[in-house]
This record gives C-alpha cells, sequence and structure tokens, in this order.
C-alpha cells in the first residue's frame, strides 16, 4: 500500500497536494497496489483527492495538527502508514515535507529519496530518478528496504483527474504534545510561493536600481507571475531576500523563468535550471544566461520588458 | 553550552560535473572541494557566535574518509574548538545520520547544527533523520536563532514566508541563509587548528538503504532561439504556441 500525505494549509490543498496524490496513484501501479490518501489537522473537501486516484482518504482531524511539527507530524504519518498498512509513504517536497521525509525515513527504517522527479521504475529493483549538483545532474537511486520514503519535486508532474471523490474515513492515531510553541506566522499573502511558482519573472543588476522595478511588477501582474531577483539585487536591498534565486536562496521549478538584466553566474543557473522554459533579456549578447535559454532577447531590458508587457495584453486582448 | 556542528564536504559551486566508472560514480579528477557552504557560512558560524555569548564548546563533526581532514581543519580555524571525523564512506542520508546520532547520544549536545542541504546531493535530509534518531525536535530552514538559557527563539523559512517559534533544548537545526555571516579564518586560527584535537572514530554497523544506482547528465539545451526585441508579439506567440507555458 502507497500513502500519500496531502498538505492542507490553512485547511485547503494546494495543487501540490494532488500533484502528490497523482505520483502516489501511479507508484501504487507501479507497484500493483493501491494509493490511500491522508490528510492532517483541517482539511475541506478531503474527499477530492480521489479524483486524483487515491482509492480512499484517511484523515487525522486533531486540531493540534494545524501547527507544523515535523516530531509530531512524522509520529502521525507513521501511526497511519502502520494502521493502513502502508510501506511506502510519499510526502509533498515542500518547506515541511522536506523535514517529514528525513524523519519518517529514520522512524520506518526506510531507504528515501529527496525531490523524486518521476514515477519510480520496479523492474527487479525500486528506482526512483531526481535531480543532483543543484541540477547539473540526474541522479537514478535505487532503494533496497521494504519501507520507502519519497518527496515530489514540485511542478515535476501535473496532477491528473482519473476518478470521483471518496468517502473519508476518520482515523485515530495517537498525536504527540508538541514540544514547539509557534508565537508568529509572517506569509506575504495574494502571490503565489517561489518555489511553488509556475510563472516567475525575475530580474537582476541591469535594472540599475530599485526604483526601476515597476516595469518587472507590471509584467509579472499582466502574467499571473511572482518576482524574483538575483543575488547581488537582494544583497544590496534593492529586493526581499525572500525573491533571491539561485544556489544559496530559492531553487525554482517554473514553467516559464523569464529574466531580465540578469547575467547568469553559474551559482544563479543553480536555481533555476529545472526551469521549463527560460526567456532571457540582457542587452549583452555574451552574457552566459544566453546559453541556458530558450528564448533569447538581445536589447534593452527598458524597452523590451514594457513592450513583451503591451504584447502580451494585445494577446489577451485578441485572444 | 554544547554545541555540535555537523560539515560535509561538497565540490565547489562552479566545478564541472562528471561521471566516471559508466556513470556510477562521480569523476573527482580536477575537482576542488569546499566544506559545504550552509555548513560553513551559516550553521557552524552561529554555533561559535552562540559559544562566544554564553560559553560552553563547539565541535565539529563530519562523517566521511581522511581526505575529509582538510574541510575539518578549516572549521577549527574558523573557530570550532575541536572534531570529530567518523571513519566512514558516506553512501547514503540515512547511514550518515544514524553516524551523526550515534556520536551524539554518547555526547549529550544541548543544539546540534547542520547545513539546511548539501549543495551536491541537495537532499536536506539528514537534519531531520538525526532529529527523529534523537528523538528531539527539529527546526529546519532556520534564519534567526537566539538563546536565552536553555530556551530558543527560532526564525524558520515556511512557503511564502516565515514562522517564529520557540523550544527549550536540546534540538536539531537546520541553518539558511541569514543566520550568520560568513567568516573568513585568519593565521592565528590557521595555526591553532593544526593543534587542535581531531578523534577519528570507527563508524556503528548500519546499511544504505537507497543508494545511487546511476548517473546521468541532463539532456543538452538546444541553442537558444533569439527575438527581435521590436518584435515581442512573436515572442508571445512562441511562448504560447511552440512552448506552450502560458
Amino acid at each position: 500500500m502507497v500513502l500519500v500525505y496531502a498538505e492542507s494549509p490553512k485547511g485547503k490543498f494546494k495543487k501540490s497536494a494532488f500533484e502528490a496524490v497523482t505520483y502516489g496513484h501511479k507508484t501504487a501501479q507501479v507497484l500493483g497496489t493501491e494509493c490511500v490518501a491522508l490528510t492532517l489537522g483541517d482539511a475541506e473537501d478531503a474527499g477530492q483527492l480521489g479524483k486524483y486516484g487515491a482509492s480512499k482518504v484517511v484523515s487525522v482531524s486533531d486540531a493540534a495538527l494545524n501547527n507544523f511539527d515535523s516530531q509530531v507530524h512524522t509520529a502521525v504519518i507513521a501511526g497511519a502508514a502502520a494502521a493502513v498498512g502502508a510501506n511506502v509513504v510519499i510526502v509533498s517536497h515542500s518547506a515541511n515535507g522536506k523535514s517529514l521525509l528525513g524523519r519518517l525515513a529514520a522512524k520506518m527504517d526506510a531507504g528515501s529519496v529527496s525531490a523524486a522527479k518521476e514515477v519510480p521504475t520496479n523492474d527487479g529493483a525500486f528506482k526512483v530518478k531526481t535531480n543532483v549538483f543543484s541540477g547539473k545532474a540526474i541522479a537514478t537511486y535505487q532503494i533496497d528496504s521494504d519501507n520507502k520514503v519519497l518527496s515530489l519535486m514540485g511542478n515535476a508532474i501535473q496532477p491528473e483527474e482519473v476518478g470521483g471523490a471518496v468517502a473519508v474515513e476518520a482515523l485515530s492515531v495517537a498525536v504527540p504534545a508538541s514540544r514547539i510553541t509557534i508565537k508568529e506566522v509572517k506569509t506575504v499573502d495574494g502571490t503565489v510561493p517561489l518555489p511553488e511558482a509556475e510563472l516567475v519573472v525575475s530580474a537582476g543588476r541591469g535594472m540599475k536600481g530599485p526604483e526601476n522595478w515597476g516595469i518587472i511588477e507590471d509584467l509579472a501582474e499582466t502574467l499571473g507571475a511572482t518576482t524574483a531577483c538575483s543575488r547581488p539585487v537582494a544583497d544590496t536591498g534593492w529586493r526581499p531576500h525572500h525573491e533571491h534565486v539561485g544556489q544559496t536562496g530559492v531553487a525554482v521549478r517554473p514553467n516559464l523563468y523569464i529574466a531580465a538584466g540578469i547575467s547568469g553566474a553559474i551559482q544563479h543557473l543553480a536555481g533555476v535550471n529545472s526551469s521549463k522554459v527560460i526567456v532571457v533579456i540582457n542587452k549583452d549578447p555574451e552574457a552566459p544566461f544566453f546559453k541556458a535559454a530558450d528564448y533569447g532577447v538581445v536589447g534593452d531590458l527598458f524597452e523590451v520588458v514594457p513592450a513583451l508587457n503591451q504584447a502580451l495584453k494585445d494577446y489577451n486582448a485578441a485572444n | 553550552m554544547k554545541l555540535l556542528v555537523c560539515v560535509s564536504k561538497t565540490p565547489e559551486t562552479t566545478a564541472k560535473i562528471s561521471f566516471s566508472g559508466d556513470n556510477t560514480q562521480f569523476n573527482e579528477a580536477g575537482v576542488q572541494f569546499i566544506m559545504n557552504p550552509y555548513d560553513e557560512w551559516y550553521a557552524l558560524v552561529r554555533a561559535l557566535e552562540l559559544k562566544e555569548k554564553a560559553g560552553g564548546s563547539v565541535t565539529i563533526l563530519n562523517v566521511g574518509p581522511k581526505a575529509n581532514d582538510t574541510v575539518i581543519r578549516k572549521g577549527l580555524a574558523i573557530g570550532a574548538d575541536n572534531a570529530v571525523r567518523i571513519d566512514a564512506e558516506p553512501k547514503s542520508s540515512l547511514f550518515v545520520a544514524k553516524q551523526i546520532a550515534a556520536h551524539a547520544k554518547a555526547e549529550g549536545y544541548d543544539m546540534i547544527f547542520l547545513g539546511k542541504e548539501t549543495i551536491d546531493y541537495n537532499g536536506s535530509e539528514v537534519g531531520a533523520m538525526v532529529a527523529e534518531l534523537m528523538d528531539q525536535p527539529y527546526i529546519s530552514f532556520a534564519t534567526a536563532l537566539e538563546v536565552d538559557g536553555n530556551t530558543a527563539t527560532v526564525t524558520r523559512e515556511i512557503e511564502g514566508g516565515e514562522e517564529v517559534s520557540s523550544l527549550d533544548t536540546p534540538f536539531v537545526i537546520s541553518a539558511s541563509k541569514g543566520l550568520a555571516e560568513q567568516r573568513i579564518p585568519n593565521m592565528r586560527g590557521i595555526m591553532m587548528a593544526k593543534r587542535k584535537p581531531l578523534t577519528v572514530v570507527e563508524a556503528t554497523g548500519a546499511t544504505d538503504l537507497a543508494t545511487v544506482a546511476s548517473y546521468e547528465l541532463p539532456p543538452a539545451k538546444s541553442a537558444v532561439k533569439l527575438i527581435d526585441p521590436d518584435n515581442m508579439a512573436e515572442l508571445v506567440r512562441l511562448l504560447h504556441e511552440e512552448a506552450k507555458v502560458i
């Protein structure tokens, strides 16, 4: 049996939860078994996880689980796995999922693979692929233990509807007391966080100063994209640190990454090379970023970015 | 306070990545190795700052072969008091975590620090594993840590923001950018590092449950398609019709 933990922050599933259930369903097919989805704490309309291939949904609705503590969540997920007889557990490779992966592997004495990017294969050995060396290579891991724990890289597979809603079964699992007291949660509302963003508009030192960011924000708004920046821009305080994309910042994997005025240092590329399509706008035709780009525009970003924004608006108006 | 900082050895950020032995091994030829930046710049330095303020000791721990001693000595040069190397080839995250936990259980540290991930395997697993094996709380991706007595206040990165929480020692914490500022070892530190104790211990028996069967390089990017800057409508058309990303 495959158990998928479907995260429901503030009681609602995000796309990553549907990706995880789709992945769990496909993994279960490879193993010739079924996929059960697990929700913890508040989870609105949990039965909809059946649409993505969960044969049933089990739920531990203790309100204490609305606060995240990897130790508590691990105990409950492992307890749920034992209760439903699952030896494969799948979580999203989210901020919280990353700390569950390791804990679950240790608790279940399981082989684990972080940020799996493809459905596993099971021809004689259980194998699954993940990016390593910050996306500069791909490793195929082999798991030899009976228990297995995987985290699924965001945007690696798309949610697929394969059925209808299913029944939600309340599961009774002991919830240990947390040793962490959460004092404050600060989130920026209204924008998709960078690690989950499907569309990203990013800019670098070519912007010349923070006062010029209006054209980037306008383009992002037209696209419904999240804004990002290069390291020097964050380090000089032009933009907040959480926008810094690169080796020591956030790694993104959007469908579309538009980079304006970023030369493309190897450390920046390490954060973006899982993007499906990269558009680079730079006045320097020798900028290394063009080598990693799918589409390039050699030109002055102060003219190209507003022109691109207008072209997008024209397209949207005509279609 | 008795603090442990777990450090890894990784290829430096601009290293050329290639493989040998029928794509089953990372090709180390010509590659320069460094201490994993998250371990060095943030985890180690914050531990040192806490020690400088409240007293105690900072121990560096590495699981690896003798070749890793250069990385360990750098940590001692930056300011750690002593070091332990568990003599084993680190092939899987759970194996490494079990080695760290076996050492830490015997020593009883107040806090165990690691970087948020290594820049080679990017798994972000070992800290969480150590915490589970120690039955301790785990704070991942910490950007701030203050300690008052045995109570810590920590800020960690979450999706789209940050979370501030408090907890008592002992616990395990993984360091993100912002937790501290990189320190460059000075000549005195480098000289002193040579005399600081580096203890080598045998690994405890543990099997590798998940190992790399093979590596591959990502498919080569096809050449960039250049668009006339005066024809952004063409770029929009390509993004819709060819790339199908918007």
